[in-house]
């Protein structure tokens, strides 16, 4: 159970081989990495050409949202592990921004946790993008549809 | 009382952190935000539409209606965008 927030870069292949050394009780990890996408809104064809985008996050309530949101994970299923890394500062189409896995006896469990992981950070952790692009900087909006993904995990 | 803006609210109001002392009458971040609104026009125009801000209190998620006092630190943000 480990929560990063930094500015450097990670090896997804080196943190994958990090999460399942030594472990022989597990039967699964469900590993996401999200990326800087190189254009603005949902077409890539309509939207504005993105050169760079600045993650600014809030120190300290981050870190404490991202592991209340690992506790709950892991208390929603019974997973071996969970590890949270995202960055901030300003990083170019193509870099990593985000990394979560969860890892499992059985794969169930390990996608789904996976997939809650995200669509609750999407939606708490105190993250805020600003995009560098053809026509100017602007903060990305958040999305009704990363709502509605959060919320179907409620109780 | 310290005040955190960040994203958007840190631009239209023209700065990260603020020291505010608390008026007594001062009990809710509702009120809060009226006494903040006063400080400067970007102040007003970061506050002007509370639908698309975003309070913590101490680095935990609370609503308008959420007691304030003078020791804690709040925090006004638009929705998140990480991930």
């Amino acid at each position: 159970m480990a929560v990063r927030v930094q500015r450097e870069d990670f090896d997804s292949g080196a943190e994958l081989e990090r999460f399942s050394a030594g472990k022989t009780r597990i039967g699964g990890i469900c590993l996401f990495v999200g990326l800087v996408r190189d254009y603005m809104g949902h077409d890539p064809a309509a939207g504005a050409e993105v050169r760079a985008m600045t993650l600014e996050h809030y120190p300290g309530m981050t870190e404490r949202q991202l592991e209340a949101i690992e506790a709950e994970a892991r208390s929603r299923w019974p997973l071996e592990d969970t590890l949270i890394i995202h960055r901030y500062g300003m990083l170019e189409p193509g870099e990593r921004i985000v990394l979560v896995a969860a890892s499992s006896a059985h794969r169930d469990a390990a996608f789904e946790a996976c997939r809650f992981l995200m669509d609750w950070l999407k939606t708490k952790a105190p993250f805020w993008k600003v995009e560098h692009t053809s026509e100017g900087d602007a903060w990305v909006d958040a999305k009704e549809s990363d709502d509605a993904a959060a919320a179907r995990w409620k109780r | 009382m310290k005040v955190l803006y960040f994203a958007w609210l840190r631009a239209k109001t023209g700065i990260g952190e603020e020291e505010i002392a608390l008026p007594s009458e001062v009990v809710t971040i509702a009120q809060l935000v009226e006494l903040l609104k006063g400080r400067s026009p970007g102040h007003a125009a970061a506050f002007a539409e509370m639908a698309v801000v975003r309070v913590a209190v101490n680095q935990d998620y609370v609503g308008l209606d959420s007691p304030v006092t003078t020791g804690d630190e709040v925090a006004f943000f638009p929705p998140v965008t990480g991930g």
